[in-house]
């Protein structure tokens, strides 16, 4: 009955974790700028291997591979911040600002636009 | 079962994301197109693994995390600063 549980709770955080990801791709593939591509891709970073992380940890019993587990989602939570804050300050110290509404009707600038 | 929609989730998410890998346009798209690139194979090794039954697929998906961590940070360096061993004690005031 609890297995059964635990099953079934798996697999529902491992089909949003899923969603999560194929969301956040599109969004790394839709947004018009560097910066909203960024906060398209913190959601992969998040909620898509937060959710697939935790629903397999939910398939293993308690033994190594939960604690490996535990540790691919600690390393993600710890390395992606750190890899979206130098992105961004590398992009700003290049120049690259993000496109607010009233720049978008200049224009000038062909890396801000939408493609 | 669920394990494969997983795997084909994570397969789409990373030709979406190789689709912005080539497109750019800037060097930092890329960049953050290859950073997520290496998330959904760590995830995707992670899922093969249980898929398979081989739960020692997570160890590869560990090294490889701390390979992508390393190989962003430093691709990040040399385009902002265009050297690796840039140390910004020299520079007074940046």
């Amino acid at each position: 009955m609890i297995a059964l549980a635990l099953d079934v709770l798996s697999g529902i955080l491992i089909a949003a974790g899923a969603f999560f990801v194929v969301v956040g791709a599109l969004g790394l593939l839709r947004m018009p700028e560097l910066f909203t591509r960024m906060h398209a891709a913190s959601v992969i970073d998040t909620m898509g291997a937060g959710l697939l992380i935790l629903g397999m940890m939910l398939q293993t019993g308690f033994d190594l591979v939960t604690l490996k587990l535990f540790f691919i989602a600690a390393l993600f939570f710890f390395t992606a911040p750190v890899v979206t804050h130098a992105l961004a300050q590398a992009a700003l110290h290049e120049g690259i600002n993000p496109a607010l509404t009233e720049d978008r009707r200049v224009a000038d600038d062909p890396r801000g636009r939408r493609r | 079962m669920m394990f494969s929609a997983a795997a084909a989730a994570l397969l789409t998410a990373l030709a979406l994301v190789v689709v912005r890998a080539i497109r750019g346009p800037s060097v930092f798209d890329r960049v953050l197109a290859g950073n997520t690139v290496g998330t959904l194979a760590i995830l995707l090794l992670a899922v093969i693994g249980f898929l398979t039954g081989r739960p020692e697929f997570l160890d590869i998906g560990l090294t490889y995390g701390l390979l992508n961590l390393i190989s962003t940070l430093a691709v990040l360096k040399f385009f902002r600063h265009g050297d690796l061993a840039y140390d910004p004690s020299e520079e007074a005031g940046s």
